[in-house]
């Protein structure tokens, strides 16, 4: 059983639509008893930083989820917001953030005619192996839509990587700890082999 | 590197069916919405477009138990105008599954729902459609309520008011061309693409590629199409449609 963590941001309901269509159980909670019953966690989101680290904290969830990531090793997959979360720190309303590894959120820097925020389909280009990764069909490509992105201080936690302006983290995994900057419930079969992968971690 | 313009089918709805119009008139059935989501969820479409034309006529609000059905066939960016005037209704529309609430007849009176919506939501989740074509005197003028209604606006200084107000993203839809496979309106998106900062899609006449080229050329970020998907020429055929990822990758080379 997949928990897809409900705080009140962004678009749980999507994902546990693809789950669906999967024939994965999933369920979308923010109850802490229900999850941490849960194999598998989801982080989802899309809004604001401080909004979305001020929902957790109004729904008692840090101690949950500190408890079943850090402690029980539960996998983990943060999407968008959800992968923002994870890192220390965010420039979005100068706010820190889960801090489970060593990464922090910036903003876009770009200078010429290109638009905030990335939206479209872009290209993920993968730099290690992963259990998250296995078997992907070739050139695979995402739905994106985000104005800040991960800078991961920890080279060897970098998954994937995107180009918008210049090159950046589309996906990190440290430990049981994963994070997509993209919408995998909104990618057709690149993001239903990603889920996928996720179930049998 | 710029990012792909993405290649949107709109899908017209009105009373649970799937229909197309010519300029706006003529609706003509041309089958059932969840069969023609699904065909074009194993085509691999970049985002959909669905537009409910019998809201704002009928006064009724979105057929959400339509909406619940199509997003669970759909694994793409959707998005949905059609009878949206409240808050709470954007919500519920967001909470089935859709990303993306397109405004368009409630901003003649309440401009300040784009506001109350991008700030909880986010302005990439709020996209206003401008519904536009000329008046005898070669004026360009907003309509509402599905081309039923004038209003004295032009399109370029209610796209930017709408921007200002926290839309992420504008369809400009000329209806004069809608249906036409004249082209798009390439004149007027050059114009706004250089008075605005967020994404514009462009909407009416798209006939071929050469088209979506041109509208690539004048800043598209997205190019939206109907009749092109939906028929097969000369006899306007239905035979739901989409070009092939490689034909596209050709356009941006």
């Amino acid at each position: 059983m997949i928990a897809i963590i409900n705080y009140n941001l962004g678009n749980p309901k999507s994902i546990k639509n693809m789950l669906g269509y999967l024939g994965v159980d999933s369920m979308i909670s923010s109850d802490p008893n229900e999850i941490a019953l849960a194999d598998r966690l989801i982080l989802p989101g899309v809004g604001h930083f401080k909004h979305g680290i001020e929902q957790l904290d109004i729904l008692n969830l840090f101690e949950v989820l500190n408890k079943e990531v850090l402690i029980k090793k539960k996998p983990i997959l943060g999407i968008c917001l959800g992968m923002q979360l994870m890192t220390k720190h965010s420039e979005e309303g100068d706010c820190n953030g889960l801090g489970w590894l060593d990464a922090t959120t910036r903003k876009f820097q770009i200078i010429d005619t290109l638009k905030v925020p990335h939206m479209g389909w872009n290209d993920v280009h993968y730099k290690k192996d992963s259990k998250l990764t296995e078997d992907f069909s070739a050139d695979p490509r995402y739905y994106f839509v985000h104005s800040y992105h991960v800078q991961c201080n920890q080279e060897a936690d970098v998954l994937g990587t995107t180009t918008y302006g210049y090159e950046f983290v589309a996906a990190f995994q440290h430990e049981n700890i994963y994070g997509v900057q993209f919408h995998p419930e909104k990618s057709h079969k690149y993001g239903m082999e990603l889920l996928r992968n996720f179930n049998k971690i | 590197m710029s990012l792909r313009p993405r290649v949107i089918p709109v899908l017209l709805l009105q009373n649970g069916g799937l229909v197309k119009t010519y300029k706006f008139k003529q609706p003509k059935y041309v089958g059932d919405p969840i069969n023609a989501v699904k065909i074009f969820n194993e085509k691999e479409v970049d985002e959909l477009l669905l537009l409910d034309i019998s809201c704002s006529i009928n006064q009724s609000e979105p057929d959400y138990n339509l909406i619940h059905e199509i997003v669970s066939e759909a694994f793409m960016p959707i998005g949905y105008g059609g009878g949206i005037k409240t808050v709470d209704q954007a919500k519920k529309i967001f909470d089935l599954g859709i990303e993306k609430i397109i405004l368009n007849t409630s901003l003649q009176t309440n401009p300040d729902l784009v506001s109350q919506i991008s700030s909880i939501y986010g302005s990439s989740s709020v996209v206003a459609n401008i519904d536009y074509k000329k008046n005898i005197f070669g004026k360009h003028k907003v309509f509402f309520k599905s081309g039923t209604i004038k209003s004295e606006f032009n399109p370029l200084d209610w796209a930017l008011k709408l921007q200002d107000a926290g839309s992420g993203e504008i369809i400009l839809n000329n209806i004069d061309k809608e249906g036409t496979y004249s082209g798009y309106d390439i004149e007027l998106l050059s114009n706004l693409n250089n008075k605005i900062k967020v994404p514009v899609v462009i909407s009416g006449g798209a006939s071929s590629l050469e088209d979506f080229k041109n509208a690539i050329h004048a800043g598209a970020s997205g190019m939206a199409a109907g009749s092109m998907f939906i028929y097969k020429r000369p006899h306007n055929a239905v035979l739901i449609n989409y070009p092939s990822f490689n034909d596209f990758k050709n356009l941006y080379n």
